[in-house]
């Protein structure tokens, strides 16, 4: 204030104007700013509606020409113009459930490793090294199914699989048949090394936060680390493992090229063995959208489409109410 | 005694599990790499930077085409896609905190970082091959903005949240308006953050193909038209693998190298950029 004491009126006067105008010129600016932001963020929620409209739209002559047979009938058939989405759709749900059961056990045995195991100079390059299987882009995954991991795993893995778990009763027909190396069973093995680091690390982080206090006091009665994880630590952070396998689901259920490359394309399901080359509803949409005639052909692979995005949709938004309850509730209360 | 060793026992057991789940995922890491350096090596010419992707039955050739279609197609997507997210990210730190707009975004753009990238591809067709007739790489890099945008986003809001508000309220104090506030003051902060999700978004999208199959498609020859079909990487390897041609065969293994190394690359820069930026 001192300095404007000093200056002359009229130097004052010309401040006093410029900084009017300037202000002026500032809030204008600023709005505009504000509402750039605001609309920009307002093109995301455009864009999810965008996707299921446009879906819907272009998904609509199949949806109205076989309504809800789409969704039970088996016969896939371009030149018939028949289509019935069971094959697809069970593929889809084979392949996820077989990564699941491989990847959740294997990522608790990982983020356990990484919180209470590890010395604390590896655990950072050990999780570096999980978060790169993510990283690995899924069509290297697929050539590497299809030309090396196929043929070791026909080769080796399924003769012994038929030897032993195709012995027993009931699920034992799930491992019989011509051993191909690709199929429905070696697409859920890749599917599931894809989707262990996603699992893994939320477990980790879920891990991570269980109050050391808590630890502590279980170590301090004598309790064995094992103890520790499965008494303390798992109860404590029960929704955010849920939700992490689910956001793991999530991520099978969209997965493309890689189930693309070792699958196995095939619209007819003959047996209930895993061994079976299968189709999934992204690799029916990889294999056939390309060359689907316009009409029917290209309307019944769109709602394939809007169905698998649905689904998608349902098991993330699971998967976030469960991590949201982690973050409000079981975090905090010890 | 007994219930002493037993427990004991247990405890080995798991934590041996435990170790052996997490030699599980190092050995595919391993097994994967291994094979991709082996074969990519192999595979490994000059020829690949200069020549066109050959035909089935022709010798030689290489993937310059395919290189110069991804990268125009990676560097389109990520320059459309990241101002955007960024805005977003903006303006769900900044501004819509904790209004509607601002927490429906956020749970939207969480709910677009997990879709399927084959329905984004899908998405694209819909709006803009089909209505314009013609595969392009516009349609294709469009798709894959819309793949960064949800990476930036969040990023560049959680790290925006991470600026401690005493440097707000100091901009403030000296009379900033807000937007020279959040450009000058708040984003710089931000700033290492912010690349590493761009970084992480390049990296993401630079081995995506279910999203170029319909909309870039593919091309055999030399082309940087982005308003005409064109080749790109993912899409040739694609080809070429499911191909039983040894020749095509090989090229997509020197491709998967190519892809394999960048993204990587992108990941380890990002990582090592952003701690080094953040001790400093």
């Amino acid at each position: 204030m001192g300095v404007g004491e000093l200056n002359s009126p009229l130097q004052k006067g010309i401040t006093s104007k410029d900084e009017k105008l300037g202000r002026a010129r500032h809030d204008v600016l600023d709005i505009v700013f504000a509402w750039l932001t605001r609309s920009v963020a307002f093109l995301v929620l455009v864009i999810l509606a965008g996707i299921l409209v446009s879906l819907c739209v272009a998904a609509w002559p199949s949806i109205k020409e076989f309504g809800l047979n789409f969704l039970i009938t088996t016969e896939w058939n371009p030149p018939m113009q028949k289509f019935g989405a069971v094959v697809p759709i069970y593929g889809t749900l084979v392949t996820s459930a077989i990564a699941l059961f491989i990847a959740v056990p294997v990522s608790f045995g990982i983020a356990l490793f990484l919180t209470e195991l590890a010395p604390v100079w590896m655990r950072r390059p050990l999780g570096v090294a999980i978060e790169l299987l993510a990283a690995i882009p899924s069509i290297v995954y697929g050539m590497w199914g299809l030309l090396v991991f196929a043929p070791i795993f026909a080769d080796k893995v399924q003769p012994a699989l038929t030897a032993t778990l195709g012995k027993l009763p009931l699920i034992g027909a799930l491992f019989q048949g011509p051993a191909m190396g690709i199929g429905l069973l070696s697409a859920g093995v890749i599917l599931a090394i894809m989707i262990i680091p996603f699992i893994a690390s939320v477990m980790r982080d879920v891990f991570a936060v269980t109050p050391v206090m808590v630890k502590e006091s279980a170590y301090g009665l004598g309790c064995t680390t094992w103890e520790v994880v499965w008494n303390v630590v798992l109860p404590h952070s029960k929704a955010g493992v849920v939700g992490g396998v689910i956001l793991g689901l999530g991520r099978a259920l969209g997965e493309t090229m890689a189930i693309t490359f070792v699958i196995g394309n095939t619209n007819f399901l003959s047996s209930a063995s895993l061994y079976m080359p299968g189709n999934s509803i992204t690799s029916a949409l990889a294999n056939e959208f390309g060359e689907a005639s316009p009409g029917l052909h290209t309307s019944a692979l769109m709602e394939l489409g809007l169905l698998l995005f649905v689904i998608t949709l349902i098991v993330l938004m699971l998967s976030k109410l469960f991590l949201a309850r982690l973050a409000k509730g079981e975090g905090t209360k010890s | 005694m007994q219930l002493h060793s037993k427990r004991k026992l247990v405890n080995k057991i798991a934590l041996s599990l435990s170790l052996g789940a997490m030699l599980f995922g190092l050995f595919w890491l391993a097994w994967i790499l291994f094979t991709v350096l082996e074969s990519g090596i192999l595979a490994f010419s000059v020829d690949l930077f200069t020549q066109m992707t050959p035909t089935v039955g022709v010798q030689g050739g290489g993937l310059a085409n395919a290189i110069a279609g991804s990268g125009l197609l990676v560097a389109a997507g990520a320059l459309i896609g990241s101002p955007l997210g960024i805005l977003v990210g903006i303006y769900l730190a900044e501004y819509g905190q904790s209004t509607l707009l601002g927490k429906l975004t956020r749970y939207v753009n969480d709910l677009l970082l997990s879709a399927p990238s084959i329905v984004i591809g899908l998405f694209v067709y819909a709006v803009v091959v089909a209505k314009t007739g013609q595969f392009s790489g516009w349609a294709g890099a469009l798709a894959l903005a819309l793949i960064v945008i949800p990476v930036v986003v969040r990023t560049t809001e959680s790290m925006l949240l991470l600026v401690p508000n005493s440097l707000r309220e100091a901009a403030y104090a000296l009379g900033a308006p807000k937007r020279t506030v959040i450009l000058w003051v708040t984003l710089r902060a931000a700033k290492a953050g912010v690349v590493t999700g761009i970084l992480l978004s390049v990296a993401r999208i630079a081995g995506e193909t279910a999203p170029l199959l319909f909309t870039a498609l593919s091309n055999q020859f030399w082309s940087l038209d982005m308003s005409h079909p064109i080749a790109n990487l993912p899409k040739v390897i694609y080809e070429f693998a499911m191909n039983g041609d040894p020749n095509l065969q090989r090229l997509a293994w020197a491709g998967v190298l190519l892809i394999t190394l960048g993204v990587l690359a992108l990941n380890i820069v990002a990582r090592v950029f952003f701690r080094q930026q953040h001790s400093n």
